[in-house]
């Protein structure tokens, strides 16, 4: 055996060829390789622009680029983390998360769809502090100090202890919550309190929002909506 | 039989129908694309597995109870709202309702000072809560004050710093001396940040001082204050023990701290800190002590939901915690 390998080195090492080939080759098997990776966000781009038989495009609902809708309060998706929204479409199809608008949609995709989905708007650029000074209004400075210091008189910790600083949320468990509409941080905050919504883990969301005013919701779901650049968590 | 080959290999090549290196070509080609295929697979499948060990906790909550009032010494807490211990007028409050326990509360952050010396407590508050940033070479570790002294160090039975300050000078078991609130504080430095201690007289220290000072005006002198340090938790009628601590922790801390307890990062930023190992607090800290950890845990965890886990719960995930190995105490370390 030895010798052959030998031979073989010896054959193969003048004639280039065939090292040319062989490279070209390995290359090209490469390249298939990552782009099987992308075949994921591909379909997810897909289904997120065109629908599926029996599902709504979601950006008929959530725009172009998954930036929400603010008046209707339907949430941005764009730079979400993939295993968040993997757990909600989960949640919708099963009915743990009840939202009539998603149940229909959830339902109609497969395991590996969801998945999809999901990857693609993962991919998309998360929200950005907008370059306008933010507004400074009693309400809105309110929602600051929920945002970045909690109520710890009533032992409500900082959304952004959580959430991390600006709120742009830590994987896979905490969601980013800035740059969300307000009317759909308000909606959700509302429905942690009144049980509408319990999917969230080990209670973590529930026992904040009932510790909220309804005033106190209106300006945090203010203040999220667009976050000062400034605004650090601890 | 190698003698065959090689005269089947010369035969070969002199027809010069056939080049017998394609077999060898198409050999290697074969494994090289086995291997970027299996590559490939191996690391979707990785991708996927770590998606799945982060089990979506809700499958099981933990408890309902969260939302029933703590124990006796938290509830004192929540009823300071009702008799807040201000400005010095420590005695009104307590003498009135008796058994229940005034919480002092210190002053809102809006009324910090314009001017130089508010500059110092600003610059207090922040070393306080991003030590990462404003004490850097202080630190060894990826610990941040605000870890264990919560709400800025103003949340009673979180150490906050409100009742320390008033409790110094004070003469320390740990070094065996009449320790400064300075000296305190380097302690902290020393053991609970693994760091060194800022120097005496250091813009850091003053900082420290000056927002220690600010949070506390209107608090009696050397009187103990209620909410001071951790709560006392009694004694646990089961010794504590490790494996039920890590089925507590993982049941309740690890969505947070992570399965490895080594925190969580966003941004390359901790969100939530290393428990043990080299970017926690080292063996000298406090936290170190199962009965310090517990009265935390009891009291402060999971963040905004204290008081759910039981007294034994609490040891047994404080003895977990403290079972894993950490920087060591730096005195055991003098020659």
């Amino acid at each position: 055996m030895h010798r052959i390998k030998a031979n073989c080195a010896k054959l193969m090492l003048p004639n280039e060829p065939l090292v040319r080939i062989c490279a070209l080759i390995g290359l090209l098997a490469l390249a298939l390789g990552s782009t099987h990776v992308n075949a994921d966000e591909a379909a997810g781009a897909a289904l997120a622009q065109k629908g599926a038989p029996g599902v709504l495009a979601c950006v008929a609902c959530h725009g172009a680029k998954g930036e929400g809708q603010a008046a209707a309060g339907f949430p941005r998706l764009a730079g979400q983390n993939q295993a968040y929204l993997e757990k909600q479409l989960q949640n919708f199809a099963s009915g743990k998360r009840a939202n009539p608008q998603m149940a229909p949609i959830a339902s109609g995709l497969k395991p590996e769809q969801i998945k999809a989905v999901a990857a693609y708007y993962a991919g998309l650029p998360e929200w950005k502090p907008a370059t306008a000074t933010s507004p400074s209004t009693p309400e809105y400075k309110l929602g600051e100090i929920l945002a970045t210091k909690g109520k710890w008189r009533d032992g409500m910790p900082a959304c952004f202890a959580c959430h991390a600083a600006g709120g742009t949320g830590v994987a896979p468990h905490f969601p980013s919550i800035a740059g969300q509409p307000r009317n759909y941080t308000a909606a959700q905050l509302l429905a942690w309190q009144s049980d509408l919504r319990s999917n969230d883990p080990q209670n973590l969301m529930k026992s904040v929002a009932v510790k909220l005013t309804k005033a106190e919701i209106a300006a945090v779901s203010l203040y999220l909506e667009n976050p000062a650049a400034t605004g650090k968590g601890e | 039989m190698s003698n065959r080959i090689q005269d089947w290999f010369a035969s070969q090549k002199q027809t010069r129908k056939f080049h017998p290196s394609w077999i060898v070509m198409v050999v290697v080609i074969t494994l090289a694309v086995a291997t970027v295929v299996w590559f490939s697979t191996q690391q979707l499948e990785k991708d996927l597995a770590q998606e799945e060990t982060h089990p979506s906790a809700d499958g099981a909550p933990l408890t309902t109870g969260h939302e029933q009032p703590l124990d006796a010494s938290l509830q004192g807490t929540q009823a300071s709202s009702d008799a807040p211990l201000q400005n010095g007028t420590p005695s009104s409050g307590q003498a009135e309702s008796g058994l229940q326990r005034a919480v002092f509360v210190p002053p809102d952050p809006d009324s910090i000072p314009a001017g130089e010396f508010g500059d110092a407590i600003r610059l207090g508050r922040n070393i306080f809560n991003d030590t990462q940033t404003y004490a850097r070479a202080y630190v060894g570790n990826g610990l941040n004050c605000v870890n264990c002294h919560l709400d800025e160090g103003r949340k009673a039975d979180s150490a906050p710093l409100w009742a320390a300050y008033v409790m110094y000078p004070a003469y320390r078991q740990k070094n065996h001396k009449v320790n400064s609130y300075e000296d305190r504080l380097s302690g902290c430095f020393r053991f609970s940040m693994n760091g060194k201690a800022p120097p005496p007289g250091s813009k850091e220290l003053i900082a420290l001082t000056s927002y220690s000072f600010w949070l506390a005006q209107g608090a009696p002198t050397g009187v103990e204050l209620a909410g001071r340090g951790y709560p006392n938790l009694e004694s646990p009628a089961q010794t504590p023990d490790i494996q039920r601590g890590q089925a507590v922790f993982e049941a309740n801390c690890a969505i947070c701290h992570g399965a490895d307890g080594q925190g969580t990062q966003a941004k390359g930023r901790y969100v939530f800190p290393p428990l043990w190992g080299r970017n926690s607090f080292n063996g000298g800290a406090g936290m170190s002590k199962d009965s310090n950890a517990a009265g935390f845990i009891k009291a402060n965890m999971p963040l905004g939901q204290g008081g759910i886990l039981s007294n034994q719960q609490a040891w047994d995930v404080a003895k977990f915690m403290n079972s894993h190995s950490r920087p060591p105490d730096p005195r055991t370390l003098k020659q």
